[in-house]
């Protein structure tokens, strides 16, 4: 479980007027086996905020609990790092080994798991993330999807509750986003992972069960994606987009024709035209 | 294209050389260079060509690819073996009651026999390490060089540091080639000319390259030191292997061998 409570951070530290401030007390509580997605412009400090969740970054003002663990008491900060992993946005600078299997267990090894429970974690990472055929192939060689993937096999090695991940998929192609998107949505599903997935990419979030939006280093929604996504007009005013197939209903529904609004997927739009065509 | 290079010169196969501790192939190899610079006669070097025959063999790497390594040095044997040849006082050769001698340069008999020796010493040492680099995955070499090292850790040689930093700078290659190789399409489509010219243009043109690889490399160490970070990286302490080195028979047997090679070569020093 993560628990933030009144989080305020800034990067300028002599900077403490209020619009100095990356975030601005925010409160958040992410329940185990929860998917959370981050919404926000760039700047919005999202990305602050994540990198809160494991310690890489310490709370100016308020807490941030991990577990019940405070990222503030420097005792706990590698079962925190180990609780709550982290990928982040280019798996090129994320990986360390030249070969795949060794790179997965690098996190195990720096824990000093003896080397055979290692050989276990490494075989059970690379399944959950489908790409056990891979293991002895070079890092380099690998499309950027596949490269993600590794990335997220080496913080499955430590057997973290939480993962968070700072837009996963910003810099792949779209056939590596969905690769990547199917992986952490069965982590979630199948593993029981919690997830909190920072990203930009609206129809990902779609996958959450939770959006929360972040504007200005304050939290300003929190709620299913159907709710969020569905006020096409306030999501427009704090300067995102919504999915594609909510965009069309809501500007079918502009056009006079009497379409519901809170439509998240293709699937969904797709039924909907065809009940107004009948 | 830059995607396909090889790290090392590694060739990966299987075989009974393939499958020794890094470590002692690391040590046979280095007692091996050492004792080639202790042999005296040509019956020595015999033993040395029969050994490196036995290893390149029992490691199942084509002798063409354990040659290729000698290439890049040529020049410098040739260079040592006229040295010796031309430069070394002694008795001068007669052919036909002509003397081989034109001003400093002479053909002398212990010049003719230690620019052999000389070449035949540089020939062996490239083939000997060469069957340790063919044989031994850069990943390996790193850990065996880290396991050696580690004694000396005590007396503040980071041994742990040295291996993490090798090991990144393989894994770094193909990536910075690969954007070297971007940095300079997207310089050419922009005009820029990195072929016509004299080595100062060129070497000139090459500025607009190496800043953005420079700031990208900072960029890139900063967000790895991040993810290791992460990943929970405290240095060398506590840190157990996935694959920990462990020296089994075939290492010891390959020991008594380096041993008989010794034996052999300090007897045919003594006596031939």
């Amino acid at each position: 479980m993560i628990e933030i409570q009144n989080l305020t951070y800034s990067y300028d530290r002599a900077d403490d007027k209020v619009g100095g401030l990356a975030l601005n007390g925010i409160n958040l509580t992410v329940n185990d086996g929860e998917f959370v997605a981050v919404l926000g412009r760039n700047g919005s400090g999202k990305s602050t905020l994540a990198k809160h969740i494991n310690a890489i970054l310490l709370p100016m003002g308020g807490y941030v609990y991990v577990d019940g663990m405070d990222t503030l008491d420097e005792s706990k900060t590698w079962d925190i790092r180990q609780s709550a992993a982290m990928v982040f946005q280019n798996p090129d600078n994320q990986i360390v080994a030249t070969i795949v299997e060794e790179d997965v267990a690098f996190a195990a090894e720096n824990l000093g798991v003896p080397p055979d429970e290692i050989r276990r974690r490494v075989d059970y990472a690379l399944g959950a993330v489908g790409m056990t055929k891979f293991r002895k192939e070079a890092p380099h060689l690998l499309s950027g999807g596949q490269k993600q993937r590794i990335a997220i096999a080496g913080v499955i090695a430590m057997k973290p509750k939480t993962i968070v991940f700072d837009e996963p998929t910003a810099m792949l192609d779209p056939s590596g986003r969905k690769e990547v998107m199917k992986t952490i949505t069965e982590l979630n599903r199948k593993y029981g992972i919690t997830i909190i997935m920072i990203t930009h990419n609206m129809d990902e979030a779609v996958c959450a069960d939770r959006v929360v939006v972040v504007d200005k280093g304050r939290i300003i929604i929190d709620d299913k994606p159907r709710n969020v996504f569905s006020d096409v007009d306030k999501m427009r005013r704090i300067g995102l987009d919504v999915p594609q197939a909510t965009q069309i209903a809501f500007e079918l529904k502009k056009a006079g024709l009497d379409i519901k609004c809170d439509i998240l997927d293709e699937q969904e739009c797709v039924e909907e035209i065809i009940k107004l065509c009948r | 294209m830059l995607k396909d290079i090889t790290l090392g010169q590694y060739f990966p196969i299987e075989s009974p050389v393939h499958s020794m501790d890094p470590r002692i192939k690391i040590i046979i190899t280095l007692v091996f260079i050492i004792a080639i610079f202790f042999i005296k006669s040509l019956w020595g070097f015999v033993a040395v060509a029969l050994y490196v025959i036995f290893a390149v063999k029992l490691s199942r790497v084509s002798f063409k690819l354990v040659l290729k390594g000698i290439r890049p040095i040529l020049f410098l044997i040739i260079f040592t073996a006229l040295i010796n040849l031309f430069m070394t006082n002694g008795e001068i050769v007669n052919i036909g009651g002509v003397p081989l001698k034109a001003g400093f340069l002479k053909i002398t008999k212990e010049g003719f026999y230690s620019a052999t020796v000389m070449s035949l010493r540089l020939v062996f040492l490239v083939m000997g390490t060469s069957i340790l680099t063919l044989t031994t995955s850069p990943i390996l070499l790193t850990d065996g060089v880290e396991k050696l090292l580690s004694p000396f850790s005590k007396i503040g040689l980071p041994a742990h540091e040295l291996a993490m930093m090798m090991t990144i700078a393989l894994r770094f290659i193909p990536t910075l080639l690969e954007e070297t190789d971007k940095i300079m399409k997207a310089q050419m489509a922009r005009g820029a000319d990195f072929e016509s010219g004299n080595i100062i243009n060129r070497a000139k043109a090459l500025i607009p390259i190496l800043v953005p690889l420079f700031i990208s490399s900072f960029r890139r160490a900063d967000e790895l030191a991040v993810a290791m970070e992460c990943r929970c990286y405290r240095g060398g302490k506590g840190r157990t292997r996935l694959n920990e080195l462990k020296i089994g028979t075939r290492d010891w047997i390959a020991c008594l061998s380096m041993l008989t090679f010794m034996a052999v070569i300090v007897l045919i020093n003594m006596y031939l």
